[in-house]
């Protein structure tokens, strides 16, 4: 989130698109009430299916799985051509002015730069035109028809009522009737904000669905102040935390990333990381990624990394392809290229796409370690649950080591919310059984295989070797001291350049712009320096006074980064430093410094006569209407049909989906089409249960004991299945046998003139736990990946669906 | 249920013992459920199975989100959905949690033949004394929103007490401090209808026009009541009845009937009375004892 959840209480207009807030976050959905009740907000559900959310909605409009891009740059559209945009905003804080090179074009569904065979664009065109300083041109006037602005508009005239209707089956009446409420936030003191998570994340052109949302809101004027912002609702109870710290593949604690074998040097590396600013006197905060990179090293390895080995820069893994995610590792396994898999809070058999190729990659692994609370269906995959998980035991030689781990009740630790707050939390009872931290866990099998290297020697046992490890107690390092050194510490005396105050070496640092480059400092996570300072752990603490109760509560928790509630928060300020809405203002420029309720993201005595933009991580200091190369699929958004779609493309029918959806060769073969599956599936929760967990708790299972899909009455009718009655649903991939919820939430939807059925699919149902067995919706879900983050397409691909009898069930 | 005393009573069933009025005091409570704000998560229904320690068996999916699929006596809150149409074109999923209305006039003590087993406090609230039922169902019978159920176990009545037990010590019920949208609210009946009248307001301001409080008179008002969207059809939320009356057969029995029965044992009484004074006590003789014996032997005979 941009924002906080508090804060959705100051919108105006909540739109949620892409998500379903009320029925995934029903405790973070009171904000969304309040904002109906205190504020007279109204509340927009774009969706395929009429959800928790819609029951509560004002305006509720429909919308195939799979199309929102359209439908946004459709927003965008009517706001340009209604001209309600935020012109002063839009022209100090957005890049639409900046000029386009003149190599950068959109033809026929490409923009400049694809390669057919590497399913891939050369990037080198996707940027500003630069003067001889090397900073961005720019026409304030917006004449030039080069200007982002001039070309955006060019971009989405294709993106009519008529065409949105067309692509997405949204009725016209209804799309315009959610651009008018969307439009009227453009005026300065009002606020839009966008609620999403994974329904739009998990598309092949998730990222895309995101940026163009935040395109919007940038028209609008929406980012940075109270009640607006981009606002992703995260599902999973610490996923904030692992993207923060960098639990992926190609990534590094902070939003570093790892280097790939390219950056051979640390020089090389630092080459493409430190982004110079593109206009004059812009903060281009990545300028400090030395500083990050070097305290993160010295978090590492201690006094092993010096100058003189480039901050053990060898030490790190260099990617030999973009990076080795999950689809990667399950495509590795049936390949044989990997034989051994650590499974630590993760059950992929029920989370991961095309459950069948996911068994056969576990069924030919040599060992598998899963780490969880629960008994889960991965650490299970091997054994005969009967239909819904067909198993031949005596085939699978994969030797599983199931390690039973406390869950955050039983530990102290902390949790990152979706509004960046770092929540310590306090151990409510032991562990049941055997069960062990994973802290302890990591460190055993650290330790152990240290050992192994020191013994037998190895490829490469450096890093491992070299890895610092100064903690009270080594066997099982306390969650404080792991938060420490998150946080950071001086290692040698430092002297404030400007202040003259000196931190004591051993000194805990009070936030990452103590951070030094030379060896004297480390962080573990930049980002999360100011957590536990020498004032104690900022994350225990509880008080919860809001000044202006406006949703800010500096005083509770620990924000990062800086503490800080709302990002981009000096756009909450006119050029000049006079909050837009003068009755809910975040911080204004004072005359000296900025003030307010919230840490400002941005100089806090940098005038506002400086000219310096709020968007102070960007190179040009201003939100990006045209992405430069930053995004894998293109500057602007463009709608591409999912991988599966039963239409073709009818902006450009030659490229039907994204050109640069991960997709690995073996897998094309695993598309369905429309003749054999003719119905669009998406798959989601239900409130009653939290993914693959609750299933195992009673009380969840008693309140939705089974597995169901969701069926139109139409439909229905059409295939004569009965409410309740028993289906088939299957796909290229596989199929499973459920009982049907014909319902009016889903109506068929008109799409480029033929009549469409969405058919839902929930997914939590599998093979162990409380509640009845079920097959899972990822049984059904195609293995293609979004073109920047890998995520799956669950939210949209093809099914058929039959009338059947109950499965026989061993 | 209760762990409330005899002098918390305003009403008793099948009694005609007038309770002491001890407490009359006390404001009485309601429970408002705001419909228009409830996204239908079932934190009622999980907090209520929670403080009640109520585990029904797990169940089937049946053509709805509605699970378990009725109220039983481990159920005593359910939320039902109703998928509605409205003259527009436009869909509505009116979600309502269902469960006992605490009316002030309820049909289900007015029906139980067993004394003391419905009690009605000084607050409202109605509650079951479990021991004192004899299971006999008449209270699902009296009750207009067909609520108690008969458990199968022990033959006794149960449903909501409006967590009696944590109202009398000051606290708010189970449902209501579990909701997070703020849907279920508590408090005096009187603060509660205001808190309803402000809900309204909003809500005609959004193009409901028929928004209103539902707190059936023919019931005497409830304890439990709802805000609508459409208080003109409460029945479109899943059969929340528009008119909520107590069956005529209970009103027959403690109006016409009644009476009626009383005056009948008190005439056997007097007609007792005579026969006794004018032909003497009755006297069993040994011919009536031999058929008794014959009676019973033919008895145990039949399997």
């Amino acid at each position: 989130m941009t924002n906080t959840w508090q804060d959705i209480k100051n919108a105006n207009v909540v739109v949620v698109m892409g998500g379903n807030a009320a029925e995934a976050h029903p405790c973070g959905f009171k904000w969304v009430i309040e904002a109906k009740i205190e504020n007279g907000a109204k509340l927009v559900v774009v969706d395929p299916r009429f959800t928790r959310t819609a029951s509560v909605a004002d305006y509720y409009a429909p919308i195939r799985p799979g199309t929102d891009i359209a439908f946004l740059n459709g927003v965008i559209h009517y706001l340009l051509e209604k001209d309600a945009i935020q012109h002063e905003y839009v022209r100090a804080y957005t890049n639409a002015s900046l000029i386009v090179k003149d190599g950068f074009g959109f033809q026929e569904g490409l923009f400049s730069g694809y390669n057919e065979e590497t399913h891939a664009y050369d990037k080198s065109s996707w940027d500003y035109e630069l003067d001889d300083k090397g900073f961005a041109k720019s026409d304030d006037t917006w004449q030039d028809p080069r200007c982002v602005i001039n070309l955006l508009k060019q971009h989405v005239s294709r993106y009519t009522p008529e065409m949105v209707s067309r692509i997405c089956g949204t009725p016209q009446d209804k799309f315009l009737h959610v651009c008018e409420l969307i439009a009227s936030t453009a005026a300065p003191d009002k606020a839009m904000t966008s609620l999403f998570a994974l329904g739009w994340t998990q598309h092949s052109v998730g990222s895309q669905n995101i940026r163009n949302m935040a395109m919007v809101q940038l028209l609008l004027g929406n980012i940075g102040v109270a009640g607006g912002g981009m606002n992703a609702l995260r599902g999973h109870s610490n996923i904030q935390g692992l993207t923060d710290v960098g639990l992926l593949s190609n990534q590094m604690p902070g939003y570093m990333t790892l280097p790939s074998d390219k950056n051979a040097s640390f020089d090389d590396y630092m080459k493409t990381r430190l982004f110079q600013p593109l206009r004059a006197g812009q903060t281009s905060y990545w300028q400090n990624y030395r500083k990050f990179f070097v305290s993160f090293q010295k978090a590492m390895f201690g006094d092993a990394a010096t100058q003189d080995n480039s901050w053990a820069y060898d030490w790190l893994p260099k990617l030999d392809i973009p990076l080795y995610d999950i689809i990667k590792a399950f495509e590795m396994m049936n390949n044989g290229q990997m034989t051994g898999y650590i499974c630590q809070g993760f059950n992929p058999l029920q989370a991961f796409p095309d459950r069948g190729r996911t068994r056969s990659g576990l069924s030919k692994l040599k060992f598998l370690v899963t780490m969880d609370p629960l008994d889960t269906e991965t650490s299970r995959f091997w054994q005969d649950f009967g239909p819904q998980n067909p198993a031949k035991s005596a085939e699978i030689q994969t030797e599983v080591f199931q390690l039973p781990t406390t869950c955050f009740a039983e530990e102290n630790g902390s949790l990152v919310n979706s509004a960046r707050w770092l929540q310590w939390h306090w151990k409510a009872a032991d562990g049941p059984g055997e069960a062990k931290s994973d802290i302890w866990i990591m460190t055993g099998i650290y330790h152990r295989l240290r050992e192994l290297y020191r013994k037998e020697g190895g490829a490469f046992p450096d890093p491992l070797l070299n890895l610092t490890w100064k903690y009270t107690n080594p066997v099982d390092p306390d969650p404080e001291e792991l938060a420490k050194e998150m946080n950071g510490r001086a290692l040698a005396d430092l002297t404030d350049a400007t202040t003259g105050v000196v931190t004591k070496a051993g000194t805990l640092l009070d936030g990452f712009a103590q951070l030094r480059d030379d060896g004297t400092t480390m962080s573990g996570c930049w980002i999360f320096s100011g957590c536990f300072t020498e004032k104690g752990n900022q994350m225990a603490r509880r008080d919860a006074t809001d000044p202006r109760e406006q949703g800010i509560a500096p005083n509770w928790a620990w924000a990062w980064p800086a503490n800080r509630r709302i990002l981009y928060n000096r756009a909450s300020a006119d050029p000049e430093g006079k909050p837009w809405n003068p009755a809910k203002p975040v911080i204004s420029w004072n005359g000296t410094r900025w003030v307010g309720i919230d840490t400002p993201d941005y100089g806090p005595t940098v005038k506002p006569s400086d000219g310096v933009g709020p968007f102070i991580m960007n190179a040009e200091g201003m939100g990006r209407l045209f992405a430069r190369d930053q995004m894998a699929d293109g500057p602007f958004p463009e709608h591409y049909e999912p991988l599966e779609s039963p239409v073709d493309n009818v902006l450009h029918p030659k490229v039907k989906s994204n050109p640069v959806a991960r997709v690995f060769a073996d897998d094309r073969q695993k598309f369905g089409d429309a003749k054999s599956f003719p119905y669009v599936a998406t798959t989601y929760r239900l409130t009653e249960h939290f993914h693959f967990w609750t299933k195992h708790a009673l009380i969840n299972a008693i309140l939705q004991p089974e597995e169901f899909v969701e069926i139109g009455e139409v439909l229905a009718k059409e295939k004569g299945i009965a409410q309740g009655g028993w289906v088939k649903v299957s796909s290229k991939r596989g199929e499973i046998v459920c009982k049907a919820y014909v319902t009016k939430r889903i109506k068929p939807l008109t799409v480029d003139g033929k009549p469409t059925h969405v058919i839902g699919v929930p997914l939590h149902w599998g093979f162990t736990g409380q509640a009845r067995k079920g097959y899972g919706a990822n049984t059904l879900t195609p293995p293609v990946g979004d073109a920047n983050t890998q995520t799956p397409e669950f939210k949209a691909f093809l099914v058929n669906v039959e009338k059947t009898t109950a499965p026989v069930t061993a | 249920m209760s762990d409330l005393q005899s002098q918390d009573y305003i009403r008793r069933s099948a009694s005609t013992m007038t309770p002491p009025s001890a407490r009359s005091h006390e404001d009485e409570v309601a429970k408002l459920i705001d419909v228009s704000r409830c996204i239908g998560c079932k934190a009622c229904q999980s907090a209520c199975m929670e403080w009640n320690d109520l585990r029904q068996e797990v169940g089937h999916f049946e053509g709805s989100y509605q699970n378990p699929n009725d109220l039983s006596p481990s159920v005593w809150t359910l939320m039902k959905f109703a998928e509605y149409e409205n003259e527009q074109g436009n869909l509505e999923w009116l979600i309502r949690k269902d469960g006992c209305m605490h009316c002030e006039d309820p049909g289900c003590l007015k029906a139980c033949p067993a004394p003391g087993a419905i009690v009605q406090y000084a607050n409202g609230i109605v509650d079951f004394i479990s021991d004192k039922c004899i299971g006999c169902g008449y209270c699902v019978k009296g009750c207009p929103f067909d609520i108690p159920r008969i458990s199968k176990t022990d033959h006794k009545s149960y449903k909501c007490t409006l967590c009696s037990d944590r109202v009398t010590v000051g606290l708010e019920p189970a449902c209501v401090k579990a909701c997070p949208t703020g849907a279920i609210m508590f408090g005096t009946k009187a603060d509660m209808k205001h808190q309803a009248e402000e809900r309204i307001v909003d809500l005609k301001s959004r193009g409901f026009d028929k928004a209103g409080l539902y707190d059936p008179a023919e019931v005497g008002g409830t304890h439990v009541m709802y805000v609508l969207h459409h208080a003109d059809k409460p029945s479109l939320y899943s059969g929340l009845p528009d008119k909520p009356g107590i069956s005529p057969m209970v009103e027959a029995w403690k109006g016409v009937m009644k009476p009626l029965a009383l005056a009948g044992i008190a005439l056997a009484t007097v007609v007792g009375f005579f026969h006794y004074m004018i032909k003497g006590p009755n006297e069993v003789t040994e011919a009536d004892e031999a058929e008794g014996e014959r009676v019973l032997d033919e008895t145990e005979k039949t399997p």
